[in-house]
């Protein structure tokens, strides 16, 4: 029994009766209950980005390594020289990891990796962005946050390990803000011959279209649907809505894919992920210019009696749409029986532009594709300027012993060592993880290719909260750093626009501001925006998530020389910070941890001085003298002092005089942890050997650039001398806090 | 000479142990199919890591049933070197040619880490070219690679020198702090008591090139290569 349409029913699947009306002025007629379903997920905010389109319009897209844009596929592609090029694509499972982690996380690395061998490209490696509330402390949130983190990590492991594509790094972040709603961005790089990329378009009229991988359930029904809504306590009961993922079944689609790409007999290619089926037959067909008809007998099924609606909608997972040449249907046979895969021609390619789904015969949906699939309705939402963030003075705070503070910074889990989390993904299948987790950006050798790529993932929730559009612009310039600071020069970049509610106008402006921040700087840092993924309606009873652009950037390093490491080396090596000590505290880190402030103003990014620094430390990579360059972000330059002695196999003291440095005026009237601890932007530490500093002081004076000596690398402990005396932390203090934060939080058990 | 690499669906690390044979090695390798019922014209066989049949029922467990198995059983009895790597070692566990089982690590947890290892015995085609005693540094990567046997195979193993290689911590010595997955006597491979069949969870296929960090897995694959050569000379 198929319901009736009621205004009622409209508002369940999250359409507004104006676009009711205009689905009804479409068809020119009311829709069925399944093309009612049809339209609720090609239109939720999930497939059309209806309240943000405009905002992304923003980006710049195009540069001359780019080959597809953002838009145009499932994952952008950008040319990474001799006729190679590498497919990279983030996007979040934010909601589904909210109310069951392991599957969430799961699935959202297994739908990225889709993306990207979507496109022709054979997956090489993940990163992942991820954000939870605090892990510490014996209370209800920190127990379930804690529960998040060992659901999702797990999940991740999962199939990241399973399908064989390793984990190379990312980032993650704790605060209080994001108490019931986590973010989980997964980032998937893939690498494919220029010349072969591949095509999500239905093209060919009378083309067969055939289904190919796991059979069609239940699971996942409407999921797009799911993540364009708040998050609320009913949301559990939306369980049935996250997907189950199969990473045996996802290795072997991969494979089977990849081998029948090749094969050139696939005219196009498109992965059924958020809204399944309808969204793969829809856009296929409205990239073509075509029309999609397909049989819903033909569809393989894992479960008896389910309706249209529900084939339709479904979200299971490892499935694809393949469009395959005329007479080159036997190779489809071939190449899935031999991988033991399902497979079934469904439909063919048609000429007049309809998604057409044949029920028992008749036609139980027939929806112009192309209205469908791009003509969503297009809003401007209202913005509304919040409060102005709490300024602070600094002479209002106590003064707090640094040497206390630097431990209590390193423990804090947003910079205590990840190992616990690394050590569960598996980074070194492919043999190419030069740079393992850890580092200021991860290295992967391609051996396909011959290429040697640096990827980073970066955000700082708290600029993006008190000033979003400086926070975006910082989340692209440290990306661009860390890359720099790999030896790497920046190339492109895919974003996660993670969010609450775009009604509520105080989330919509933080958003406008955060997209025109990131458009900005990729237009400073000549990095176009390839693709990315817009997450919003993160919000749990709790409150909104701080704003959180986050920003994946791939880099390439031209020579494996240059690979450069954040950890000092080699004892007696000089210890340089490049950019000056600095005095923004607001919106520090510290703050937060030692004062339980989220306020003041973030640090200001100068594009120029950013700019000008990066060059200056690629010349010096270039020259071989840089053994190691890490740059000050979280915790400002101690911490930063504190990983470089830290984040190596092997643990290597420093020894750094802050008094008397030459070319730091302002430092003489400035208090110890303000130095310490801020976070102005444009910073780098760097080690080079005694006899090659003569050499950086001459191309930092000629380069116009801030130069400190700080001192050397060497003994077993943290000294840093400054005219209020010297402070001093054995290695050992500093790596016990730093190093097992995160892994004791996690370990102690939650019945 | 010819190496086989046999794929079962799910392996993982076929194309990483492909390329240390061929870019490595510079030697001649190819796949073979999981479905094949012979390993006619081989030399030799690599089973790879990674989760053969989605690791479904147990590791490595119904991979032992595949037909190309049947095969690489039968020409591990008459002699024909057989080398398993994590899942690979799974796999032989599971289908006799290697006693005991991998079990859950210690801490329930999927490790991914740099181990070191001690070679204790050199008479097999992997490790001829190393001195007993050698340190080597790979990566393991695995859920259930902790080795498990009852005391007495144990005691058989440890005499018969069937323990080929045991995690140890820098300085050489096999103490629990060195032994990431709980694994019994610290092991972490094993030949059968011919020596032409060997088994070894950490992965010399991602420690053949100087970019990963270490080059030790090289020297098992070179001694593979000079026994079939010394072999065919």
């Amino acid at each position: 029994m198929t319901p009736i349409i009621t205004p009622e029913l409209v508002r369940q699947h999250g359409l507004s009766e104006e676009e009711f009306e205009r689905i009804k002025a479409l068809l020119g007629r009311e829709p069925n209950f399944t093309e009612l379903g049809v339209f609720s997920v090609m239109w939720s905010e999930h497939c059309s980005y209806k309240n943000t389109r405009r905002e992304l319009r923003k980006f710049p897209t195009t540069g001359s390594r780019v080959l597809v844009k953002a838009g145009e596929e499932n994952a952008g592609v950008i040319d990474i020289g001799d006729g190679w090029a590498v497919a990279f694509k983030m996007e979040s499972h934010n909601h589904p990891s909210a109310v069951e982690p392991f599957q969430g996380a799961a699935t959202g690395v297994g739908g990225i990796i889709r993306d990207i061998f979507t496109m022709g490209a054979r997956p090489v490696f993940l990163m992942n962005s991820l954000r939870f509330g605090p892990i510490h402390g014996d209370n209800d949130a920190a127990r379930k946050n804690r529960k998040l983190v060992r659901g999702v990590v797990a999940g991740i492991a999962h199939y990241g390990n399973c399908i064989g594509v390793p984990t190379i790094g990312g980032e993650i972040s704790f605060d209080d803000s994001y108490n019931g709603n986590p973010l989980v961005n997964v980032l998937c790089l893939g690498v494919l011959k220029k010349a072969e990329i591949a095509r999500g378009a239905a093209s060919g009229v009378g083309n067969a279209v055939f289904y190919v991988g796991s059979e069609t359930g239940r699971d996942g029904l409407a999921g797009a649907a799911f993540a364009s809504r708040d998050l609320t306590e009913e949301s559990k009961a939306d369980r049935p809505a996250v997907q189950v993922g199969d990473p045996f079944r996802g290795k072997l689609l991969l494979e089977a894919c990849l081998e029948l790409l090749q094969s050139g007999a696939v005219a196009g290619i498109q992965d059924m992920g958020a809204a399944g089926l309808t969204c793969s037959t829809c856009e296929t067909a409205s990239r073509g210019g075509t029309g999609v008809q397909i049989d819903l007998a033909l569809v393989p099924k894992r479960e008896t009696g389910m309706s249209p609606y529900e084939i339709l909608l479904s979200e299971s997972q490892e499935r694809m749409l393949i469009i395959v040449r005329s007479g080159e249907e036997e190779r489809v046979k071939e190449v899935f029986e031999k991988w033991d895969l399902p497979y079934a021609k469904v439909g063919i390619v048609t000429e007049d532009g309809f998604m057409r789904v044949l029920n028992d015969g008749s036609a139980e949906v027939e929806i112009p594709a192309k209205q469908l699939a791009d003509d969503a309705p297009v809003y401007e939402r209202e913005v509304a300027i919040p409060a102005a963030p709490e300024t602070i003075a600094v002479s209002d705070l106590a003064f707090h012993d640094p040497k206390d503070s630097l431990i209590k910074l390193l423990a804090h889990p947003t910079v205590a060592s990840k190992n616990w989390v690394f050590r569960q993904y598996d980074h070194t299948v492919r043999a190419g993880a030069v740079v393992p987790p850890g580092s200021d950006a991860a290295v992967f050798y391609v051996r396909e290719a011959d290429k040697f790529l640096a990827a980073t993932t970066d955000c700082n929730h708290l600029y993006c909260r008190l000033d979003p559009r400086e926070g975006a612009k910082i989340a692209v310039a440290e990306a661009a750093r860390n890359l720099t600071c790999s030896g790497a020069i920046p190339l492109a970049v895919t974003d996660n626009l993670n969010f609450g509610n775009p009604y509520r106008p105080e989330n919509f402006w933080q958003l406008r501001e955060a997209v025109e921040g990131l458009a900005e700087a990729c237009r400073r840092f000549e990095t176009p925006v390839t693709g990315g993924n817009v997450s919003l309606y993160n919000e749990s009873p709790q409150g909104t998530i701080d704003p959180t652009p986050t920003v994946g950037m791939i880099g390439l390093i031209e020579d494996e020389r240059w690979t450069t490491r954040q950890y000092f080396q080699i004892q007696g090596d000089v210890i340089f910070l490049i950019g000056g000590v600095g005095d923004e505290i607001g919106g520090s880190l510290y703050l937060k941890t030692i004062y339980g402030k989220k306020a003041g103003l973030p640090p200001r990014l100068n594009f120029d001085r950013e700019l000008a620094v990066q060059k200056f430390l690629r010349g010096l990579i270039r020259k071989g003298v840089v053994k190691s360059a890490h740059d000050c972000s979280e915790g400002g330059l101690a911490v930063a002092l504190a990983e470089c002695c830290m984040s190596g196999a092997e643990k290597i003291g420093a020894q750094i005089r802050l008094s008397g440095m030459s070319g730091s005026s302002s430092l003489a009237n400035q208090r110890l942890d303000v130095s310490l601890f801020n976070e102005s932007q444009s910073r780098i530490v760097v080690s080079v050997p005694s006899q090659e500093s003569e050499l950086v002081h001459q191309d930092a004076a000629q380069a116009g650039i801030e130069l400190i000596r700080l001192g050397s690398v060497g003994g077993s402990e943290l000294t840093i001398e400054s005219s209020d005396g010297t402070l001093s932390w054995p290695l050992d203090q500093l790596h016990e806090a730093w190093y097992s934060s995160i892994a004791l939080a996690l370990s102690q058990q939650d019945l | 000479m010819k190496i086989a690499v046999v794929r079962f669906p799910g392996s993982n690390c076929d194309q990483d142990c492909l390329r240390a044979l061929t870019d490595g090695l510079g030697v001649k390798a190819e796949y073979v199919w999981h479905k094949e019922t012979s390993i006619a014209g081989f030399d030799a066989v690599i089973l790879p890591g990674g989760f053969s049949y989605g690791d479904y029922l147990r590791c490595g467990a119904i991979a032992a049933f595949s037909p190309v198995m049947q095969s690489v059983i039968k020409a591990a009895n008459s002699g024909m070197p057989v080398f398993g790597i994590c899942n690979g070692f799974q796999i032989l566990c599971e289908t006799g040619l290697l006693r005991g089982a991998l079990i859950r690590n210690r801490s329930l947890l999927f490790l991914c880490q740099p181990v070191c290892l001690k070679l204790e015995n050199n008479r097999t085609p992997f490790t001829r070219l190393s001195d007993e005693g050698a340190i080597f540094r790979m990566p393991i990567a695995h859920g259930e690679g902790a080795y498990y046997a009852d005391e007495q195979t144990l005691e058989e193993l440890e005499e018969g020198g069937q323990v080929v290689f045991r995690y140890v911590n820098e300085d050489g010595q096999p103490t629990s702090e060195a032994n990431p997955n709980g694994s019994r006597n610290n092991i972490a491979g094993i030949c059968n008591p011919a020596g032409n069949v060997l088994g070894l969870m950490p992965h010399p296929d991602r420690s053949w090139d100087h970019r990963l960090g270490s080059e030790d897995g090289l020297q098992l694959f070179k001694s593979l290569v000079e026994t079939l050569l010394s072999v065919a000379a």
